[in-house]
């Protein structure tokens, strides 16, 4: 049994019950349905923001951007000024391909080892697909969610909820994302088990948000199709937080609130763990630099200067030699 | 102590993971695999601290008695001023993608050798000193703190990188290990950790101006022994200046091309090429003083880099030349391209570079003012300079190695190219998988090139030996071609164990070979002596 998926798994069962329990036996709706989102939200933005800040306070001394292009150079040979950008419209592209397609992660390989030796290298898409589907579901999960949040319900959502629930199986019918999602936190979870290497570097940290991702969408499906709650009420609540004058309507059910309980958990849990990949993605220094260094020189705000050894240091040492080898020198 | 044979270390290579959890893995110093420690006298020349005779081998490392607060101080100054070692320490998820792109992995399979293990072993410690989550989670948010076996283990490991940046090609937020091991390297140094075959070629380098320690009157005994190599050979007599002032353009190239075999065919090959376009109107001069292309100072920390690569402005500056012309070496374009005008520039003394043959403009270095070589030499042949006779080469069926820096710090992979196929007739590129930005190591790169820690280089370079297998198994190839210094010298022993049949060049060695030098007498033979393709006896 791996301990570092239990733990995480456990704390997730806790965090389940403690909402579940603390709603349904306890009555302690205000505090799941009120005090906690806004708390978990506040504690989200300043603690993103806090981070961002930190990491922007440290400079950017040097100009390290990975090249994985032909640079530029001679006007007859193509350049890559998507994976060597020269200009800022080329780093733009190059992020934006790496912040929405995750395109380095699309050069994934896998090595074998056979005989001979001989090494084999194949394409290896699943990291890749499965990153994909998970981060585009979550956000389209996210941007469906919005449909609680506004009144009157902007249009596009409505587009986009008719795209996500384009097979229109079952009644409520089933979202794509939804399922989507499920199935991919999944595969992320199954990897890291599997994999012996991944499962080697794993951390209980890694495991952590994967179930509590798979909490918040489980409970959000069970909600919609099994358990069947109140979706008036739903709405009521979160119109009540985003128009800050909260209520608690009756009668919406535990699992709701161990629903926005995940939500909150996650929120908060967000500043403080590698779920801040998804800001430190823009602030990579081997990705959003242009590769210009040799054209537009780059400023170290902390350069400072250093000792070196002096041509006149070097003479004074090698002057007589250098004059029996016939070497100029300044001083005779 | 011999070397294991291959299949003695292929044998070896275990992909499964310990049953134990990395943290419980003690780390073990294994003869083969690490390298000596600096010489105290070298350590002493450049003035960094704590210099004293150690062992790794030994339990007691003789450290200074607050080591553990100098290490904390300098991870911290580390993360203020480098947003990469901080963005770095934070944003890793762990997906593994980078596991199997390190050859030092594929080589050895010791887990430690994951790009993403290299980095949680500082990670731990990071998240222990400096994050919230680490001081109150502890184990369980993956922090530990920093004892001497940690510390053991950081010495270990970020020796057995060497800063190739192929894993930083996969990782999908950028994480860049060199600069991880970078950072680590800086720290080993605040404790007079460095390993031997950095810091005696950074003492030389400061004081002779090169890494093996040529003084000048040396150096200009051996390109004139070049010159009469070449006069033997070609029946030209090559005059090269030294230290000249008002020169038009200052070379310099690592000072491997003017030391050992088979790099001093590619010194024959610069001395060549300068004076075929001497009539042309080329005028350049080596610098006894400025030696030196490589920067094993970049092995060390930032500022050692920056001490030694001063050199290269100071003497552009102190003999007036326009700008500067590179040589082939790997780490050395890095430097220059990435971090030498933000170091030690402007370079407002100079002019932005133009080659004065073919009158083309190189403005891609309009700051730094800095060319390399490959750049200069395809311009040369792409504009019908070069009397080139291919044929000559016809010997060889080539294969090129893309050297690590050059390739993922700089971009430099269409120019030699285009000049090997330019100066011979057969060229065969390695599987897409091992060569341009996704280009294997030679497993000796960032001063990892000694000789006590062979089998670690074997281990390294098995991925990129057994990419050359694959050609020369398939063309044929029995040539490799590369543009780095550290390439040349650790190649040949790499192929000579792995792919027997297989030599190593400089491009320009190649370039050189298929040069018709004005007045030359007939070419019977390539600079190495041999006889040329239809000479044969």
């Amino acid at each position: 049994m791996n301990v570092k998926y239990m733990f995480s798994l456990v704390a997730v069962i806790l965090l389940f019950l403690l909402a579940y329990v603390g709603v349904e036996a306890a009555g302690l709706q205000v505090l799941f349905g009120i005090v906690i989102p806004y708390a978990a939200l506040i504690v989200f933005i300043i603690g993103v923001i806090n981070r961002v800040i930190g990491w922007a306070r440290s400079p950017v001394p040097f100009r390290i951007p990975s090249t994985c292009g032909q640079q530029r150079s001679l006007p007859w040979i193509k350049a890559s000024e998507l994976d060597n950008p020269f200009t800022t419209p080329g780093v733009v592209a190059r992020m934006f391909l790496e912040i929405l397609f995750f395109r380095s992660l699309f050069r994934n390989t896998k090595s074998k080892l056979g005989q001979g030796p001989k090494i084999y290298f194949s394409l290896e898409m699943w990291l890749w697909l499965g990153a994909l589907a998970f981060h585009w579901s979550f956000l389209t999960v996210i941007v469906r969610h919005l449909r609680l949040f506004t009144e009157p319900v902007p249009f596009w959502i409505g587009l986009l909820e008719k795209a996500d629930g384009f097979f229109q199986v079952g009644v409520p019918g089933i979202f794509l994302s939804g399922v989507v999602l499920l199935a991919a936190v999944f595969y992320l979870f199954l990897r890291r088990v599997i994999i012996p290497q991944v499962n080697y570097v794993s951390l209980s940290q890694d495991f952590f948000p994967l179930f509590l991702i798979f909490g918040i969408a489980f409970t959000g499906i069970l909600m919609r199709h099994f358990a069947k709650i109140d979706v008036i009420g739903a709405k009521q609540l979160a119109m009540g937080l985003v128009t800050f004058h909260p209520t608690i309507p009756q009668g919406i059910g535990g699992i709701f609130y161990v629903h926005i309980f995940f939500v909150s958990v996650l929120l908060a849990y967000f500043p403080f763990s590698k779920l801040m990949h998804m800001g430190g993605i823009f602030m990579s220094p081997t990705r959003n630099l242009s590769c210009n260094t040799r054209a537009v020189r780059h400023i170290n705000p902390w350069n400072y200067p250093v000792e070196t050894h002096t041509y006149e240091e070097y003479e004074e040492e090698f002057r007589e030699k250098m004059i029996e080898a016939g070497l100029p020198v300044e001083k005779e | 102590m011999s070397d294991p044979k291959p299949n003695e270390l292929i044998e070896k290579i275990d992909y499964n993971p310990p049953q134990k959890g990395w943290m419980d893995v003690p780390v073990k110093i294994r003869k083969g695999m690490y390298c000596y420690a600096s010489n105290p006298k070298s350590v002493e020349y450049v003035h960094l601290p704590h210099a004293r005779p150690w062992n790794p081998l030994e339990e007691d490392w003789k450290l200074p008695d607050n080591w553990k607060e100098i290490v904390h101080n300098a991870f911290r100054e580390r993360l203020d001023k480098f947003r990469s070692f901080k963005v770095f320490m934070d944003i890793c998820v762990r997906c593994g993608a980078c596991a199997d792109k390190c050859h030092f992995f594929i080589g050895t399979g010791d887990p430690k050798n994951m790009p993403v293990l290299r980095a949680e072993l500082l990670r731990s410690v990071y998240r222990n000193d400096f994050t919230a989550a680490g001081k109150i989670l502890g184990k369980v948010a993956g922090a530990r703190e920093l004892t001497l076996d940690v510390l053991k283990e950081w010495w270990y490991y970020f020796f057995q990188c060497t800063e190739c940046r192929r894993c930083s090609v996969f990782c999908p937020y950028g994480i860049d290990t060199a600069e991880i091991t970078i950072m680590a390297r800086e720290i080993f140094n605040l404790l007079g950790l460095n390993i031997d075959w950095i810091a005696t070629p950074i003492a030389n380098c400061y004081r002779t101006g090169n890494h093996l320690g040529i003084q000048p009157h040396a150096f200009k005994e051996m390109i004139e022994f070049f010159v009469d190599d070449i006069e033997e050979k070609t029946g030209v007599k090559v005059e090269p200046s030294f230290n000249k002032k008002g020169a038009d353009i200052l070379f310099v190239t690592p000072s491997g091309d003017v030391f050992a075999d088979p790099g001093t065919y590619t010194a024959m090959g610069y001395l060549m090429l300068f004076h075929y376009l001497k009539e042309q109107g080329l005028n350049v001069t080596w610098s006894t003083y400025a030696s030196e292309g490589g920067n094993f100072g970049f092995f060390t920390s930032h500022e050692m880099m920056k001490r030694l690569n001063a050199k290269m402005y100071a003497e552009a500056k102190r003999l007036g030349v326009k700008w500067i012309l590179g040589g082939e070496c790997g780490h050395m374009w890095r430097v220059i391209n990435q971090y030498m005008d933000t170091m030690n520039g402007p370079a407002d003394f100079l002019e932005e570079p133009v080659s004065p043959i073919t009158g083309t403009k190189f403005t891609n270095a309009k700051s730094t003012k800095m060319v390399h070589l490959s750049e200069f030499t395809a311009d040369l042949i792409y504009h019908n300079k070069l009397k080139l006779d291919k044929s000559r080469n016809d010997s060889l069926i080539v294969t090129y190695h893309d050297s690590c820096n050059p390739a993922r710090g700089m971009g430099l992979f269409d120019e030699p190219r285009y000049v090997i196929n330019s100066v011979c007739n057969h060229f065969h590129d390695m599987p897409r998988n091992t060569i341009r930005e996704q280009t294997f190591c030679c497993g000796s790169g960032s001063g990892l090139n000694a000789g006590e820690d062979t089998e670690l280089r074997l281990c390294g370079g098995l991925p990129r030996a057994n990419a050359v297998k694959h050609v020369h198994e398939k063309f044929g190839v029995n040539m490799l071609a590369t543009i780095c210094a550290i390439d040349r010298a650790a190649l040949p022993p790499l192929m000579n164990y792995w792919v027997p049949g297989v030599g190593v060049t400089g491009l320009t060695e190649m370039v050189a070979n298929a040069l018709i030098m004005p007045g030359e007498a007939e070419r019977t033979t390539n600079l190495r002596g041999e006889p040329l393709s239809g000479m044969e006896e």
